[in-house]
């Protein structure tokens, strides 16, 4: 269980979340919508405590404690995983070697060889990536759709347990967001208390995945949190909020 | 045991060649070698090079012949190359195995198959012995013993190194290894190194070095000359892992004909000092050069590394490639010539420097010097500095990889061009040498 408790954060000296809350419990899927520059990444990225965001004050609280004083890769050991809107390219560095290493850093001892090359062919066959990606550099000359997928592959492997998910679905064509869709479902039925954390513009992803809440942010705060059904009226009327707020009153709102 | 006292003058000159037995020109070779060494200045270029020349040892012989067994090396010495991996690499994949200890060499033994195809695979002084003619054919003829103070030294003084000669048409599947390893205090190791490829034959040459770490200076000047001819290729993979009290000083330098190609693949690992510039003199048309190299520069050290290209063939390509790594306060700089003169027509040379600076106590330079002199050929160059990249790094830690294992990640990516030219061995090792997982001697 995921807790963000009042938090307001700073990036660049400039307020991106302003006293903050949202609970996410295990098994449940929630997604963030609204507008550019309303800080869903920024949230994503203190999660992960990615150093140019700040903590003015609040709480995250993980599993009952509090992370806000772990490392990246501490919170990552946890179980929280961040699947990146803009996924980065590392040169020389593969694939395989990364996330060799990865795992053994999670489960800290070394990776069986075996079950890892039996693990990463099912990942791969799963997501429909090519053989000898995993010798190739991190995401170099990859597509955009693929280094998304590339993400999903990476969760597959790390198997965490709290999952951020930020705009997985820009930048992929139909048919790879359907298999993105899909290893997320698998990935959902297989861990039963695994929690994704969705953020999004668009409700395409939203076909696959369906969500138990979806909230909806602006300037820093949740103004409104419904169902999917919410998320549908977002897409016929576009981040409208003065329409969505009076016209949906069924949601419970969290932000208050 | 015969040792000489420390400094060096022209008598011990003398007792050195007398000492190897040696014919009369090489004596005088070297007393010619010593005015020139005592005449020239310091080089008035590059690091600082403080180091008390009285308080070295230039001369110790400790093992009376060089055996083909290692049954009978002595055993502590035999102990120390097992523990280095020199011994199981041996077996399973080198084709002749050559080993300096101190001033001599100490083991040498190659495939019989290489020793029917008449390879030559020999320490230097004993080829000198044995095949004198084309000995002082090729001897001094690249790296002249004017061509700088410590060229000079190394010629008045050398001891051992390593002498090959490919006959023409001769393919190794194999490379040859040669390890030299000094273990005395204040010991100078001055090894001399002579490479003939003759024509259409392929060679791949690897060159590993350590000491132990003391706490006065050691001195480390020897002197390469590669002889590539037509059509043939040499491959010289050196990885060098000094103790960081020791000079090492080095002039490497190869000469190829038409259609030939050299390839320098140089680590340079510790070290107090290192000042090498491995260079190509591109002679004959179509002829190719290039040079792969790494620098670590740590605490305390001065990498000041690079490469030398000059063309005088006719279309003649080199390519230069440099990896420089600075950190705990090191200085890793790359220094460079190419050179494409008028008659080298059509000529290319592309030259690549990039340096990852790890820390901010720690500093690079480059200092590059590119003269093209005809119209028709071009020089490319390319340089980069770097620090480790804030948005790599999260990315790695954010799939629960510590911020030391991460940023390890990323120095193997920044050289992953220079691991690929490794033997899979050698790219082990490398790996664990550059984590600091092993102690300050090599395996290798």
């Amino acid at each position: 269980m995921l807790e963000i408790k009042d938090l307001t954060i700073k990036v660049e000296n400039k307020i991106v979340l302003n006293k903050f809350n949202l609970t996410i419990n295990d098994g449940e899927i929630h997604v963030i919508m609204g507008p550019n520059g309303v800080g869903k990444s920024s949230l994503t990225k203190v999660i992960m405590a990615e150093p140019n965001y700040k903590v003015i004050s609040g709480d995250i609280i993980y599993n009952g404690e509090s992370i806000l004083n772990l490392s990246t890769d501490e919170r990552a050991r946890k179980g929280i995983f961040l699947a990146m809107q803009n996924p980065l390219e590392i040169d020389g560095v593969t694939n395989s070697d990364f996330l060799r290493t990865a795992i053994s850093s999670i489960n800290q001892k070394n990776v069986n060889l075996y079950s890892f090359i039996k693990k990463l062919d099912e990942a791969k066959a799963d997501l429909k990536m090519p053989d000898e990606m995993v010798h190739r550099s991190i995401n170099k000359g990859f597509s955009g759709g693929e280094k998304k997928k590339n993400e999903i592959l990476q969760m597959k492997m790390l198997n965490p347990s709290f999952v951020m998910l930020d705009e997985i679905d820009s930048g992929v064509d139909v048919d790879a967001l359907k298999i993105v869709g899909d290893n997320l479902n698998n990935y959902k039925k297989e861990n039963k208390d695994i929690s994704y954390l969705i953020i999004t513009h668009y409700t395409h992803l939203l076909r696959y995945v369906k969500p138990d809440f979806v909230h909806v942010l602006k300037e820093g705060k949740v103004v409104k949190t419904g169902s999917y059904e919410l998320a549908k009226q977002i897409e016929d009327n576009g981040f409208n909020f003065d329409k969505i707020v009076s016209s949906a009153n069924t949601g419970s709102d969290q932000s208050e | 045991m015969k040792t000489l006292s420390k400094g060096l003058d022209k008598e011990k000159v003398r007792k050195i060649s007398k000492f190897k037995n040696e014919p009369e020109w090489m004596m005088k070779y070297r007393l010619e070698s010593y005015d020139l060494f005592a005449s020239k200045k310091m080089p008035e270029w590059g690091p600082e090079i403080d180091i008390k020349l009285d308080n070295i040892t230039y001369y110790k012989k400790v093992f009376d012949k060089i055996e083909n067994n290692w049954d009978n090396v002595d055993k502590d010495v035999k102990a120390t190359f097992t523990d280095i991996g020199l011994r199981k690499a041996e077996e399973e994949y080198l084709a002749g195995v050559h080993v300096q200890y101190e001033s001599e060499g100490l083991y040498s033994n190659m495939l019989k198959e290489l020793r029917d195809k008449n390879v030559i695979f020999l320490d230097t002084d004993t080829a000198l012995k044995k095949h004198p003619e084309i000995f002082k054919k090729y001897f001094g003829k690249l790296v002249k013993n004017d061509d700088n103070k410590f060229a000079a030294l190394n010629s008045a003084v050398w001891s051992g190194g390593t002498f090959i000669y490919v006959p023409p048409h001769t393919k190794l599947d194999r490379p040859l290894q040669s390890y030299f390893r000094i273990d005395s205090k204040n010991m100078g190791q001055f090894e001399r190194t002579l490479i003939i490829v003759d024509e259409d034959s392929d060679l791949h040459y690897i060159e590993g070095c350590t000491a132990p770490t003391y706490s006065d200076d050691a001195l480390h000047a020897a002197v390469v000359e590669i002889f590539v001819e037509k059509n043939a290729r040499c491959r010289y993979t050196t990885i060098q892992n000094w103790s960081n009290n020791v000079y090492n000083l080095v002039t490497k330098r190869a000469i190829v004909e038409e259609g030939g190609t050299m390839e320098w693949v140089d680590g340079n690992i510790g070290s107090k000092v290192t000042m090498k510039y491995p260079a190509c003199i591109l002679k004959g048309d179509y002829s190719k050069g290039t040079c792969t190299t790494i620098a670590l520069a740590d605490s305390m050290q001065i990498q000041d590394t690079g490469a030398k290209m000059i063309h005088i063939g006719k279309h003649t390509k080199s390519n230069i490639l440099s990896k420089s790594i600075a950190r705990g306060g090191g200085n890793a700089s790359y220094r460079g010539l190419v050179k494409i003169t008028k008659n080298a027509a059509h000529s290319y040379a592309n030259v690549k420097c990039d340096t990852i600076i790890l820390d901010d106590k720690s500093k690079s330079d480059t200092f590059p010097t590119n003269i093209c002199k005809n119209n028709e050929s071009s020089i490319e160059h390319e340089a980069t500095v770097s620090k480790i990249d804030p948005k790599q790094l999260f990315y790695l830690m954010s799939r629960g990889i510590s911020e030391d294992k991460a940023t390890e990640l990323l120095i193997m990516g920044f050289i992953d061009a220079f691991r690929e030219e490794l033997p899979l061995e050698y790219a082990v090792e490398l790996n664990q040498l550059l984590k600091g997982e092993t102690s300050i001697e090599c395996k290798r």
